[in-house]
């Protein structure tokens, strides 16, 4: 299979007055279609950073990021907007949705941005909403929905532009382990429907749902290993709806 | 770009959001589109009312002066030297197919005698046409007539505040005997009311005489020139040019005046006054908007305060739409449609605003409101034009943010 990501002797520095800080330096790094990839390591290690920058919210400072085909160390704002809109769903750890504003008009945002009709919006909005077990709390505010829901909202979110990669950071840092569980869970109900993804996490029973596991340290990557991921055996309400899969 | 329907629906949403914020920012606006349409209101209001008085003097009417003497003493003043003939006068009615009357009138302000008072009031000789000309039917009783005006008989038509004056109010004035300068005349008319002139003179205040009793009784007598000025009213207003035309080129020959010669006599039209009088007011009005437009100013600035403390506000929420694909445009847009809306709201809020001032003011101080709609769409334009100037720094410094930097505000 192709490969979905590749790194070639990346590197992100910070310059402060006279002193330059790499906080990643020399990654390399691929990560093929339909892989579900744990990113450790202990805070300062540069594991956010390199989530940032394969989320193109970020860009490196050297070196090369192939996403797909294209080389997107080179893009544009204009452009990276573009490939964070279709390429990539992301999942930030204090969930990052929108006030005062429905959980179904929080998942309808990137639908929004990729000039989807309101019609097609909403009925793509419900379906994603379903398939992470939310479709009755629709019209809620987040606010009013637990953690673990915000969550879930946020992952419909990320998933209603059907992109190949989710990339979730800290998916489960502000939740309990029960809720963590089943957000672990539906990550990889994603990853079995054919989406890529990739979760950083600072707890090993966390990075124990990847496949692979990168260990990060002082901005290098010091650990690769490929693993026989955990199930978890809480039962599954919100099965994954046949037909969705990107 | 995201569609502009989303636009204003986002736009419409953060507005609602902060209600009572929304409304503060845009009082500037408010006030300012608010004073632009009261100030142009009542300008308008007060031009058309001086037009409509110069109007009430007679409509299409030329004046006709005997012309400025210059000699040794200087200029006199228009009819000083006495140069237009009974002739001239009869061969400008019957000959000039444009013009529709004349009357030659004279005035002097002379105290007259009624049975129970005195009054000082302004004494007019003139001829019937007068009053056709001025547009100015009696109320009761009857004109002066063609016959008074040849035998010079002491018949006088009365204006209405001079007749209340003379024999108080409720008092029939037909058929009373009024003395000037111990002729008796006897009232055979009153005028209907007319109010102030242009220069603010009650109309009414007067009485009317024929032109030659007025010359027997005040005057040496009758004789070869018509005295005092002519009023020449025109077949309809766009005949006038021609009728000033006219008159120039027939007097000019009755005068045999060589082409490099002056005029001898001078025409005034009324839409000379109007336009003199009226670009007096425009000026007054164009100030008076000028120090609007600074309110209308101050009105933006308060907007770009408010979207920068919005953009501020919301950093975290441009992070999140920068994360799940929103460009630059498209937050820029976001937040320039917000500004526009939010002045337009207050352009609009503003008009209602003006013109309802107009609506409880104008009455109280008498005042004539007269809203043009090009100036409200002006400007509601203009208030539309502020909301964007001052929209677009803070527009531009949100669509500038880093998605990371955003995200991670607090």
């Amino acid at each position: 299979m192709a490969n979905l990501i590749e790194l070639r002797d990346l590197a992100k520095i910070y310059q402060s007055g006279d002193t330059e800080f790499a906080a990643l330096h020399d990654v390399n790094l691929s990560i093929e279609r339909g892989e579900f990839v744990a990113i450790t390591g202990s805070s300062g290690s540069g594991k956010s950073t390199l989530m940032n920058i394969l989320g193109c919210l970020d860009s490196p400072s050297r070196g090369s990021y192939l996403l797909g085909d294209r080389d997107v160390a080179k893009l544009s704002r204009i452009e990276l907007a573009r490939v964070r809109n279709e390429t990539i769903g992301f999942v930030f750890q204090n969930f990052n949705l929108l006030a005062r504003t429905s959980a179904s008009e929080n998942v309808e945002l990137p639908l929004i941005y990729a000039r989807v009709p309101p019609a097609e919006r909403h009925r793509r909005a419900r379906e994603s909403l379903e398939r992470v077990g939310l479709a009755h709390r629709a019209g809620h505010h987040p606010s009013q929905l637990s953690g673990g829901q915000q969550q879930r909202v946020a992952i419909a979110r990320a998933l209603v532009t059907r992109p190949p990669l989710i990339l979730a950071d800290e998916p489960t840092g502000n939740l309990d382990s029960v809720t963590s569980t089943e957000i672990m869970n539906l990550l990889s109900e994603l990853q079995r429907s054919g989406m890529t993804v990739i979760f950083v996490t600072h707890e090993p029973d966390i990075a124990a749902f990847a496949q692979r596991k990168l260990a990060l340290k002082d901005g290098a990557i010091v650990g690769d290993v490929s693993q026989l991921p955990v199930r978890s055996s809480a039962p599954q309400s919100h099965a994954a709806s046949p037909g969705m899969a990107p | 770009m995201i569609s502009a329907g989303e636009t204003l629906r986002l736009a419409a949403r953060a507005l609602r959001r902060n209600k009572l914020r929304s409304f503060l920012t845009t009082l500037g606006i408010i006030i300012g589109v608010g004073a632009v349409i009261f100030i142009q209101s009542i300008g308008e209001g007060a031009k058309s009312r001086v037009r409509a008085q110069i109007e009430s003097a007679g409509t299409n009417i030329v004046m006709l002066f005997s012309g400025s003497s210059s000699g040794p003493g200087g200029r006199g003043g228009y009819g000083s030297q006495p140069t237009i003939t009974w002739e001239d006068l009869r061969a400008i009615q019957t000959e000039l197919p444009s013009v529709a009357a004349v009357a030659p009138q004279i005035n002097a302000s002379q105290p007259v005698i009624s049975e129970t008072s005195t009054w000082n009031t302004q004494i007019t000789g003139t001829t019937p046409d007068y009053f056709s000309i001025r547009n100015w039917p009696v109320a009761n009783g009857a004109l002066f007539t063609a016959s008074d005006q040849a035998s010079a008989a002491k018949n006088a038509v009365i204006g209405q505040t001079a007749a209340e004056n003379l024999f108080g109010p409720g008092v029939d004035p037909i058929g009373q005997i009024v003395r000037i300068r111990d002729a008796p005349f006897t009232i055979v008319g009153v005028l209907e009311p007319k109010g102030q002139n242009a220069m603010g003179v009650d109309q009414d205040d007067g009485l009317f005489i024929p032109l030659s009793a007025f010359q027997t009784r005040m005057q040496r007598g009758l004789g070869k020139f018509v005295p005092g000025r002519i009023a020449v009213s025109a077949v309809s207003p766009e005949a006038i040019p021609r009728v000033r035309l006219e008159i120039s080129q027939l007097l000019r020959e009755r005068h045999r005046l060589a082409p490099d010669e002056e005029d001898d006599f001078t025409t005034s039209s009324m839409a000379e006054m109007t336009s003199m009088l009226t670009s007096t007011q425009d000026t007054m009005t164009l100030l008076l908007m000028a120090i609007a437009m600074v309110s209308l100013v101050v009105g933006g600035i308060g907007v770009m305060n408010i979207m920068l403390v919005s953009v501020t506000e919301r950093t975290r929420e441009i992070g999140i739409r920068m994360a799940v694909g929103a460009q630059p445009a498209d937050i820029m847009a976001q937040f320039l449609v917000e500004a526009l809306v939010l002045a337009a709201i207050g352009g609009a809020l503003g008009v209602i605003f003006g013109v309802g001032m107009g609506q409880v003011l104008a009455p109280k101080f008498g005042w004539n409101m007269e809203t043009k709609t090009q100036i409200v769409f002006i400007a509601l334009g203009v208030s539309a034009g502020v909301g964007i100037v001052f929209g677009l720094y803070p527009a531009r410094k949100a669509s500038r943010l880093d998605p990371i930097d955003a995200l991670r505000y607090e």
